[in-house]
């Protein structure tokens, strides 16, 4: 596993640029051999996770820095595991509190964390120091015989504009 | 950020269309609007997500919120024409059974 991010991309916390970590991290996921619904699954879960940071961690200030980490892992030459790491500097909460909450209860939000585990192969928080919290997360590719993986494709950014 | 919502009457149904991804950044500008259209207590309502590509959980709790007030207000609240990506996040936030969704306006408008 290699301690050096192949993507680091610092955003700050507005909603605003939720499309392009979104875009970056499908098209990332894309050319590691994910396919279409994996990629969005991917992006849904990046998604998610940087909206709880800006809505809990940082109480919706947009000006707060948030780090989103890419590592590809596997064989060098075809990695199969998209590795995804999310810090910020917001305030600390014991990683055991983070859970899903119960889906019976129908009601407006509280539904981040549930997608994010629903989504993605292993989800851990951590504190970071002395300062935030990290997120890492991590997805294996899961190969299909009817696969088109690596061809070009204008479809699965996760974002589009209408 | 703003969002491209589009509001007609059918027949006895109002349809909110909104276009566009429906993320943390452009739900509040579709709950606006659905609160707007259920203020006049339609009999139907309908969420056309034809031109949604996108949605995240803040997009479902915008629709969960417009099921509750429906309830509330005797409407029936109907979500039609989404995209198999937007589905899949109803099967995976366990919603899909929760609320009325088909697969076309057309379906929407004779439900």
């Amino acid at each position: 596993m290699s301690d050096k991010p192949h993507v680091r991309l610092e955003i700050l916390s507005n909603p605003l640029y939720l499309c392009g970590a979104r875009e970056l991290v499908s098209a990332v996921a894309k050319r590691l051999s994910f396919d279409e619904m994996a990629c969005c699954q991917i992006a849904l879960a990046v998604d998610e996770a940087l909206c709880n940071v800006i809505r809990h961690g940082y109480n919706r200030q947009s000006d707060r820095p948030i780090w989103l980490s890419l590592y590809p892992e596997g064989p060098a030459d075809r990695p199969d595991v998209l590795r995804i790491v999310i810090e910020d500097e917001a305030k600390q909460v014991e990683p055991d509190v983070i859970k899903s909450r119960d889906l019976e209860d129908v009601r407006p939000g509280g539904l981040g964390v549930h997608i994010i585990k629903e989504v993605m192969d292993e989800v851990r928080y951590e504190k970071r120091g002395e300062a935030g919290m990290r997120l890492t997360m991590s997805k294996k590719v899961v190969v299909s015989s009817g696969t088109d993986a690596g061809a070009p494709s204008a479809s699965c950014t996760g974002c589009h504009h209408g | 950020m703003s969002i491209d919502i589009q509001i007609e009457k059918r027949e006895t149904a109002i349809v909110v269309s909104p276009r566009g991804d429906l993320d943390m950044s452009r739900s509040p500008a579709l709950r606006n609007s659905l609160r707007s259209a259920q203020g006049d207590k339609p009999k139907t309502l309908i969420v056309n997500l034809a031109s949604v590509e996108y949605m995240d959980s803040s997009g479902l709790a915008t629709l969960v919120e417009a099921m509750k007030n429906a309830k509330n207000n005797s409407t029936k609240l109907v979500l039609c024409a989404m995209n198999q990506k937007v589905k899949a996040l109803f099967e995976i936030a366990r919603l899909h059974n929760y609320f009325n969704i088909v697969s076309s306006l057309d379906d929407a408008v004779g439900a």
